[in-house]
């Protein structure tokens, strides 16, 4: 869609202060919500002993995730760049179908609902949601 | 026919009787309209929605909110006929309102995110996943009489 403006730049920012510390529960969280809520995405982590909510890999998943998203904070202004190598191992190792980032990014915004549900306002919520959407297409870049 | 589990029909039942219709119908359509803001070319009438603050303290926004609770609420109260129940709402929003059905789940998902931050803790990832398969039979229905 579009790019991020300065201003969607610095409510993310500033939101996410909020975050640190709690990366791992958050990711932890948001991946359990993604594989309960929709099961297709099971099928990508068949590899796993054990998918329930809030399992042993559930949580190191959740942590890797959140850990990359939270640099992608702190890399907005070139995020195709700060991408580049996980875009590539998306795109030719995991082969995850793109579509799905936007499922993980709808229960990121859920569980940063639960978390923090009044200062999670629509201002912020939109401001996430667009930078979730750039991260997701710098992750989509070396698909094809 | 949809199969609903016992689990389900019990936390659709509590999620809609736990939360206020007038506080999360309002917030739901607002944030939708604020968050997706091409959703507003289907609410010309309701006059200022030029920002985030006009938008949230718009009266027409608010009543429109509670509107679609109560639409809900006939889900609810008939969850093993949706279908039959939205028939007519499908027609409307397809031959009068010409809603883009793709728009369906964009409000859907707002109101997951504001029953979210109503429930906190409560809306554990089970309890979501309820709340998103019934928000998926709503939007199944209303998109049916569309042609």
């Amino acid at each position: 869609m579009t790019t991020l403006s300065e201003k969607d730049k610095n409510i993310v920012k500033t939101f996410w202060a909020k975050v640190a510390g709690r990366e791992e529960q958050i990711g932890c969280d948001a991946v359990s919500r993604m594989l309960t809520v929709y099961p297709q995405t099971k099928t990508y982590f068949s590899h796993w002993k054990d998918l329930s909510p809030g399992s042993d890999p559930v949580r190191k998943h959740g942590g890797i995730v959140m850990a990359a998203v939270t640099d992608a904070v702190s890399k907005t202004d070139d995020l195709t760049g700060a991408l580049l190598s996980l875009s590539e191992l998306h795109a030719f190792t995991l082969r995850v179908d793109p579509a799905n980032f936007k499922v993980l990014s709808h229960n990121l915004l859920v569980v940063l609902s639960t978390t923090f549900s009044n200062d999670f306002t629509p201002e912020v919520h939109v401001a996430i949601d667009k930078f979730l959407t750039a991260v997701a297409l710098a992750l989509s870049e070396k698909y094809r | 026919m949809v199969a609903w589990t016992d689990f389900e029909r019990v936390t659709i039942k509590d999620i809609f009787s736990k939360i206020d219709y007038e506080v999360v119908g309002p917030a739901a359509i607002s944030r939708c309209l604020i968050v997706y803001p091409w959703t507003q070319r289907y609410f010309a009438g309701f006059g200022n929605l030029y920002n985030a603050a006009a938008i949230k303290s718009n009266p027409k926004v608010a009543a429109h909110g509670k509107v679609i609770m109560e639409g809900l609420e006939k889900a609810v109260k008939n969850m093993d006929n949706i279908k039959a129940t939205f028939t007519e709402l499908s027609t409307l929003h397809s031959e009068k309102l010409q809603v883009d059905p793709d728009n369906f789940m964009l409000l859907g998902d707002c109101l997951a995110i504001v029953v979210a931050a109503q429930l906190g803790k409560d809306f554990t990832p089970e309890v979501h996943a309820a709340f998103q398969k019934f928000l998926a039979v709503v939007v199944s229905s209303l998109r049916r009489q569309y042609y």
